[in-house]
């Protein structure tokens, strides 16, 4: 066979990366809206309803399901991402404000802040599978890439419940620092990050013994900005295991961190009250929600710079980026 | 041993083990200290029976939903007296091994209580706003959770400095309290640069605060008693007694607003607030009392709270530990007000920001922008380090 041959495939997979333009979909949290975004010309393509106090947001991973958690709702809208028909409800407990999907897509993990309860839902029968007791105020979720264990953070409580997939039992309780709000993954499934806003800290937590270890706590720095304000909210670990970024809310900063020696790098200035984050597929840009300047950053993952902001509804939320 | 007593053995162990036994476990109380008081101005504010109980109610639940994963048992009494009556209470919880008490209570009360008490015994001030009980007067074994007079009058001026309205008519009850809380705003108009044009009195003659027809006399009086002001932007009313201050707005001479103890109100809490996840917290405490949320819900649930935290962070249950780690830099405590509450060391006072109100909505939060200090904004709020008078707290 003739070399050239063998190349085109790898030639089609170059130009299809960076040229593939996906959906971005932004809840506007006071808006009662998502604003669906280009990622390539970063123009608004629609604006659709979402029920009440949209907030929390994903996607299926054949993209063909959006759910959004309407908080005042209390119900998980999902829509057709094509569309923007809604399709169904999902039943979700009082106030959904965040969630996770199994890497399958199927179950959703959903925090319900009023009850003191994780809800599982079965995205196919709409039915719900299990509600697991955790501490108050259930915020962040996330789901191992092994899909064995799914994580909540309590935000009253203070801690990260580590719940068993399969007997949705907690094996494993870690106390972090005040109002604990989102936890993330590495890919490589080896350590989470868990933001507590209040305490103003990131809990690195090692997963590689038997039992999870806080093995160092992140804090942050910022000249001309109080203390006070460097409250982290979204993490977002890219799947090489180089980098980590943490949205700073109030102090308008995403940090940059090495995910190897979780040390913070740098500070990326970004509209205000920075909340949520997602990445484009690929990889290549990192969506950020600025709930006070009702716009979103986008930044450049490998330069690490913020590229533009882009308008979108009233208090931008959650955020979520169609697969490809 | 014969199978049958056996059996009964393993019976029994199987038993005790599914009885739960606790490694910690932690008892708490609320003494609420009633003074005989008339029915207030307006009977919205009328006092619920389970008042301040009720948050500590949901404190409580929400350190025993923790204490199911820290293996820690969190009880809780409530109790209501007379003044009179308050010294045996206190001896009586002492005698059933409560150590951790929140009080409700005024500030004479609660300074014979944290007396009576002695060293093992940790009282949470949920109550009394006064100013000594943090400074000259302070106690060892007193934590204030509630706000003082000063972080409140301080709250209040920080943001009229900020709308730039600089010139104040302050009008005072005739209670002891009242002129307290007048010198309280004096205080805070000197420390933050506002001027005091003109002060009047207005003088508790008795009678009943409400009537069928008391809007008519109102209408009239209120004018009278606030014509022929020095020039000013805004009035405050210092009326901790609770005697004229609603009559203010809408009644005064010059067409002004009113702050302080009417119109724009500095609080610790109010249940129209919803910022920083209160929403959430707001819902719980109605499902589990079916009333909206009090300043001293609040207090008596940051009372359970601190307790809470120190317990589960220190996993140490005797006052004495519960105090240390409270003071110390490690403490903290998310409490639906956007940054950490912290204990200042110097006088056992929590750090916190100060709600402002009109009764309907949030109109703002103090410290206000702009308002630095070199270690912690929220002291701008009440007497810092440099100014204390309290030395029981080693200072």
């Amino acid at each position: 066979m003739p070399r050239s041959l063998l190349l085109l495939p790898a030639l089609i997979l170059m130009l299809a990366g960076p040229a593939a333009a996906n959906k971005v979909f932004v809840t506007n949290e006071r808006g009662n809206s998502v604003t669906v975004l280009d990622s390539e010309s970063w123009e608004v393509v629609a604006t659709f309803p979402a029920g009440n106090r949209p907030r929390g947001i994903t996607i299926s991973p054949d993209g063909k399901e959006l759910y959004v958690c309407a908080s005042d709702d209390d119900t998980v809208r999902v829509f057709d991402p094509e569309t923007y028909k809604e399709l169904h409800t999902l039943p979700s407990g009082p106030d959904p404000e965040l969630f996770a999907l199994a890497p399958s897509g199927n179950p959703l993990y959903i925090a319900n802040e009023d009850d003191n309860l994780v809800t599982v839902v079965d995205v196919k029968t709409h039915k719900v599978l299990a509600e697991i007791p955790v501490g108050v105020e259930p915020e962040g979720v996330a789901v191992s890439p092994d899909a064995k264990t799914v994580i909540n953070t309590s935000e009253t409580t203070n801690m990260a419940h580590f719940i068993d997939a399969v007997s949705y039992e907690i094996v494993h309780n870690v106390r972090v620092d005040q109002r604990p709000r989102y936890a993330e993954f590495t890919a490589d499934g080896k350590k989470l990050y868990v933001s507590s806003e209040i305490g103003g800290t990131v809990s690195v937590i090692d997963l590689t013994a038997a039992e999870p270890a806080i093995v160092k706590k992140i804090s942050f720095a910022v000249p001309g900005i109080l203390p006070e304000w460097l409250q982290p909210v979204g993490v977002k670990a890219t799947s090489d295991g180089s980098r980590v970024f943490v949205a700073l809310g109030p102090a308008n900063r995403v940090a940059v961190i090495d995910a190897g020696t979780d040390e913070v790098l740098d500070y990326l200035l970004v509209g205000q009250r920075v909340w949520q984050m997602a990445f484009t597929p690929g990889e290549e840009f990192l969506i950020t929600t600025n709930g006070n300047s009702n716009d979103v950053s986008i930044i450049d993952v490998k330069a690490e710079k913020v590229l533009r902001s882009v308008q979108v509804g009233e208090q931008p939320w959650g955020v979520v980026v169609a697969p490809e | 041993m014969s199978s049958l007593s056996l059996t009964l053995a393993a019976f029994c162990t199987a038993m005790l083990a599914a009885l739960p036994s606790w490694a910690m476990e932690v008892k708490a109380a609320v003494l609420r200290v009633d003074r005989p008081a008339g029915p207030p101005i307006s009977r919205l504010d009328a006092p619920p029976a389970d008042l301040g109980f009720a948050g500590a109610m949901l404190g409580n639940e929400d350190n025993r939903t923790t204490g199911a994963f820290t293996d820690t048992d969190y009880t809780l009494k409530t109790q209501a007296v007379a003044p009179d009556k308050a010294a045996a209470a206190l001896d009586a919880l002492k005698a059933e091994g409560f150590g951790l008490i929140a009080v409700i209570a005024d500030g004479e009360v609660l300074k014979a209580l944290a007396d009576r008490a002695g060293p093992d015994v940790l009282l949470l001030n949920a109550g009394a706003r006064d100013e000594g009980l943090r400074d000259a007067d302070c106690r060892a074994n007193v934590l204030h959770v509630s706000p003082s007079r000063a972080m409140l009058s301080d709250g209040v001026l920080q943001f009229l400095m900020w709308k730039k309205w600089p010139r104040i008519l302050l009008i005072h009850g005739s209670h002891p309290e009242d002129r307290l809380l007048a010198e309280s705003y004096r205080k805070s108009a000197a420390k933050f640069g506002a001027e005091i044009v003109e002060v009047r009195e207005f003088v508790d003659t008795g009678g009943g605060r409400r009537a069928d027809t008391g809007h008519v006399l109102v209408q009239k009086q209120i004018p009278v008693f606030t014509q022929d002001a020095e020039d000013y932007d805004v009035v405050i009313a210092a009326d901790e007694a609770g005697v004229f201050a609603p009559y203010l707005p809408y009644h005064t001479w010059d067409p002004r607003p009113v702050a302080g103890s009417a119109g724009l109100r500095p609080v610790s809490w109010h249940a129209a607030h919803e910022s920083w996840g209160a929403t959430q917290f707001q819902g719980r405490f109605e499902k589990l009392t079916g009333r909206p949320m009090r300043e001293e819900d609040y207090q008596a649930w940051l009372a359970m709270r601190v307790i809470g935290e120190a317990v589960t962070q220190s996993g140490k249950v005797d006052p004495a530990s519960v105090r240390a780690y409270a003071l110390s830099k490690d403490f903290e405590l998310a409490a639906f007000k956007g940054q950490k509450l912290t204990f200042r060391p110097w006088n056992g006072q929590l750090r916190q920001p100060i709600l402002l109100t009109d009764g309907r909505v949030t109109v703002s939060v103090s410290p206000q922008e702009g308002y630095l200090h070199q270690h912690s904004p929220l002291d701008t709020l009440g007497i810092d380090a440099p100014e204390t008078a309290c030395h029981a707290f080693g200072g």
